[in-house]
């Protein structure tokens, strides 16, 4: 917070938080022009340069659709649940610092603090399925619960050989430990499985099985239109955006860089791990349920308990007695 | 074997009196048994020792109270008539049996396949003759409310003959009501007690993205567990048999392209077979080429969308844009030569409707060699991806018996391990010229079928290489006065020939009385139209067999005891068309 002190907080929040709604309405115009390349098509091109205004026009269509809850819902769950999905996100970004002084809270538990949000984000997907009560709608969120909650485990563990080497919680003090070498170097192995459970968290393609489209219909959202629906739309890009400053602040070395201003680096590299993250999604199949929990906890874990414990034993052999 | 020794071993088997053959125009050996012989020679037939008939190919009936030309035939209301296939005598064989009385019924063949059990339905459907010995008889194309059996001769063909149609509200709630699914009328749940706390029954489809049309699944879920799935078919039923009926032979062509609505022209071909067989035209050989070329375009164009499908049902988004693209490549092909797309409708009566354009082959060769490529791009894509094959690998297996068991054919019986392919087996529009393999496999899972489609892509571009390469010069089209009418020239000169011309035209040709039935290979299994001519203009019963019917009918059987996401798997697996399934 002190580093903040001749900042207005107001500000400095609003700023965060339009920066990143247009970083995740931008990516959602960059997912549909990625994806068309990829597949031999265009994608949006007609709206705008670019088709840049798509996304504009697509949120004036959203907004002027009919507020319709399903007669058969909890009204006031249903309703509920779409914002405990985006508000987690972005919440989650008071701890991201964007460059040196510019982090709307630099919490000594910051990292808990994102582990703490992506965790309740899935309250807002069990409970929109539970609350559309449909069949599809239940299976998808039953999903999700079992997925999110698999995918926590090794989530924490895999960041905590990151946490050993910067010796604090602090995203700031994470990047400021990177001066010298980026974490994705010694931390490789974290990296790789964060990066999968930050799939699995965003439930993005390969792990989209709540709402597998072919399975599910639309999974945990099939009962959901208009605006609540797009308040899921837009907390999954939130999400992507999130997950993908957390990776570069984490593995990538947060906002330094050279020539560039800080600030600037820190969005080159996070829109690069979005395009990552759509270049997976065009690329892959989607898993069995039972294989996808099984990947988690025979594969990932393991996996994360090693380089855990492989980190820790090094950082104690080289710190030497305190 | 001998032609007809089949007849004669039956003859002796079960008395000569007993059985009677009957000439066709197919030369299929045909033969007609009372109802109570029925189910003694299916079984003996389908457990002979040697040359069984292991597989009840096809199950109809046929209207017969205003048929004219029945010639040593016995006397019969409703003929039921039954193809079984066998695969070691390589031969079909017919029999027919004769039902007196305006509600007939005939002993159930359910009890030795259980394929027979959506085949009866749809006959009690269209015809109102009752099974005896088998579950209930429900409705299963038409919607149960429906009144009349539409196949037979009564019941009106044409919107005007009916009366205006119309439906109160309160008619359409209790329609809808009758749609919903009821386990007690449906007659599908088994013992209640082992439905445990968390079963329950899910809708999937009519609507559903993986439902490939307007199919309707029930499942009985434990969790995502399928306990059971109870298939609902009939929502793009449109009369194609009824239309047969007040169609001329000429104009059916083009419902026969809608039948399996990807592969085009490929359905004209068994209709136009077993039309030219029952008028004996000689197609002449430039033709016999350019149809095989065509099918076999077809055939790539509907494995294409079977392989985009298929692998976007296991999740992949990518996959089926690339091969829309090449279908969009095929298709250019089509235009050019045909210039309709999808459904051209462009082979005719003893050929084709017209000769290829100038600098086709430069375009089929180059298509060709841009597939070659590609195909190998989606080997690497979908064909090698282990996540893939994890969700496709032993998904929906199948063993060699329960294919053949239930009908079974094309891809599907080839991926449990039988080399049956019948533009080998028995050649027919051309086929014995070309040189190509039949790719088979073992598993017999949703994996392996998948393999045998992409190699028959293969297969099919050596085909039309071929096709390129020797495409015979000469006519397009047989001289044959019931395929073209007479040189337009002369029309001008003699009046005969001017009516001849005239009739031909308006109201196409007349065809010799009997009856044809031709299968061919088509892309997702065998496809017969079994026609019957009364000496007239149209055909008086047409019988569409189709692979998709047959196939759907088995999605319960490979699905029971794996997820709902296998059970997408199993569907886009099984490569089939609604239009298909319902015709």
């Amino acid at each position: 917070m002190s580093e903040t002190a001749g900042f207005p907080i107001v500000a400095g929040i609003l700023s965060v938080l339009f920066g990143v709604l247009i970083v995740a309405a931008l990516s959602i115009w960059l997912e549909r022009r990625l994806l068309g390349l990829l597949q031999q098509r265009s994608g949006p091109n007609r709206v705008g340069p670019l088709g840049l205004l798509q996304v504009v026009a697509d949120t004036v269509k959203i907004f002027a659709k009919e507020n319709w809850v399903p007669p058969f819902a909890d009204k006031v769950v249903f309703v509920l649940a779409p914002p405990i999905v985006i508000a987690t996100a972005l919440a989650s970004f008071a701890v991201v610092p964007l460059a040196p002084g510019f982090v709307v809270a630099d919490f000594n538990v910051g990292l808990l603090f994102f582990l703490g949000m992506s965790s309740l984000a899935v309250y807002g997907v069990a409970l929109s399925g539970w609350a559309s009560n449909s069949k599809f709608s239940l299976l998808g969120s039953v999903r999700a619960v079992g997925q999110m909650v698999s995918y926590e485990v090794f989530m924490g563990l895999s960041l905590l050989g990151v946490v050993a080497q910067a010796g604090s919680f602090s995203l700031v003090d994470i990047v400021n430990a990177q001066k010298g070498l980026w974490n994705c170097v010694p931390q490789a192995l974290g990296f790789a499985v964060f990066f999968v459970a930050s799939l699995a968290e965003t439930r993005r393609v390969p792990f989209d099985l709540p709402e597998a489209e072919n399975e599910l219909v639309a999974g945990y959202h099939t009962e959901y239109s208009g605006f609540k629906f797009a308040m899921f739309y837009l907390g999954e890009y939130v999400g992507v955006t999130l997950n993908s400053a957390i990776i570069v602040t984490l593995f990538f070395g947060g906002w330094s860089g050279p020539f560039l201003p800080p600030i600037a680096w820190f969005l080159v590299k996070t829109v690069f791990f979005i395009a990552v993250f759509i270049l997976v999604r065009g690329s892959l199949p989607r898993p069995r349920y039972d294989q996808l929990i099984s990947f988690g906890w025979k594969l990932m874990l393991p996996l994360a308990l090693v380089n855990l414990v492989a980190t820790g034993a090094i950082v104690l052999a080289t710190a030497g007695p305190r | 074997m001998e032609r007809d020794a089949i007849l004669r071993e039956l003859a002796e088997t079960f008395g000569a009196e007993r059985i009677h053959a009957q000439e066709t125009a197919d030369g299929l050996p045909t033969a007609w048994v009372e109802p109570g012989l029925l189910l003694d020679l299916l079984s003996y037939l389908k457990t002979a020792r040697s040359g069984a008939y292991p597989m009840l190919y096809d199950l109809t009936a046929i209207d017969e109270r205003e048929r004219s030309h029945r010639e040593g035939q016995p006397p019969s209301d409703f003929t039921m008539v039954y193809q079984l296939l066998s695969f070691e005598r390589n031969e079909d064989l017919r029999i027919k049996v004769a039902l007196e009385g305006q509600a007939p019924s005939v002993p159930s063949a359910t009890c030795l396949w259980p394929s027979a059990d959506f085949y009866e339905r749809e006959v009690w459907d269209m015809f109102g003759i009752a099974f005896e010995g088998r579950p209930a008889l429900r409705r299963i194309l038409m919607p149960p409310w429906w009144e009349g059996h539409p196949l037979r001769k009564e019941h009106p063909a044409r919107a005007t003959d009916m009366g205006r149609f119309g439906m109160s509200e309160d008619e359409q709630a209790a329609m809808l009501e009758e749609l919903k699914f009821d386990p007690v009328k449906w007659q599908v749940d088994g013992p209640g007690p082992e439905a445990g706390a968390g079963t329950f029954y899910i809708n999937i489809g009519p609507q559903h993205p993986s439902a490939h049309g307007v199919l309707r699944l029930v499942a009985k879920l434990e969790g995502e567990v399928v306990v059971d799935l109870y298939p609902d078919i009939g929502y793009h039923h449109r009369g194609a048999e009824k239309m047969g009926e007040r169609q001329s032979w000429h104009t059916y062509i083009p419902y026969t392209d809608r039948i399996d609505y990807l592969a085009g022209s490929m359905n004209e071909l068994p209709y136009l077979l077993a039309v030219e067989k029952l008028a004996g035209i000689e197609v002449p050989e430039r033709a016999l080429v350019i149809r095989v070329m065509m099918a076999e375009l077809f055939r790539i164009i509907s494995h294409l969308v079977f392989y985009g499908t298929f692998s976007q049902d296991v999740g992949q988004m990518s996959p089926v844009f690339y091969m829309f693209n090449d279908r969009e490549r095929a298709f250019d092909i089509v235009e050019a030569v045909t210039g309709g797309r999808m459904h051209p409708g462009w082979f005719r009566i003893g050929g084709v409707a017209m000769d290829l354009p100038r600098g086709w082959d430069e375009m089929v060769l180059a298509f060709v060699k841009h597939m070659r490529g590609t195909l190998k791009d989606y080997d690497a894509a979908i064909m090698r991806s282990s996540l893939f094959k994890a969700r496709t690998v032993g998904v929906g297996a199948l063993s060699l018996g329960e294919a053949v068991e239930w009908g079974a054919t094309g891809p599907f019986l080839r991926a449990c391990g039988l080399d049956w392919d019948l533009r080998k087996k028995r050649p027919y529009g051309g086929y014995e010229r070309f040189d190509f393999d039949v790719p088979t496999a073992t598993g017999g899972d949703s994996y392996d079928r998948l393999a045998i489609h992409v190699e028959e892509m293969r297969q099919s571009l050596r085909i039309i290489e071929q096709c390129v390469a020797g495409m015979p010069a000469g006519p397009y089209k047989a001289d044959h006065p019931l395929a073209v009418p007479p040189p337009k020239d002369r029309t001008m000169r003699d009046i005969e020939t001017l009516i001849d011309h005239f009739l031909a035209v308006s109201w196409g040709p007349n065809l010799p009385p009997g009856e044809a039935c031709a299968t061919v290979e088509a892309a997702k299994g065998q496809n017969s139209y079994y026609l019957v001519s009364d000496g007239g203009g149209m055909s008086y019963r047409t019988r569409i067999r189709t692979p998709s019917f047959a196939h759907i009918q088995m999605a319960p059987m490979m699905a029971r005891g794996l997820t709902i996401s296998d059970l997408v798997v199993i569907l886009g697996s099984v490569d089939y068309v609604l239009a298909d399934v319902d015709r």
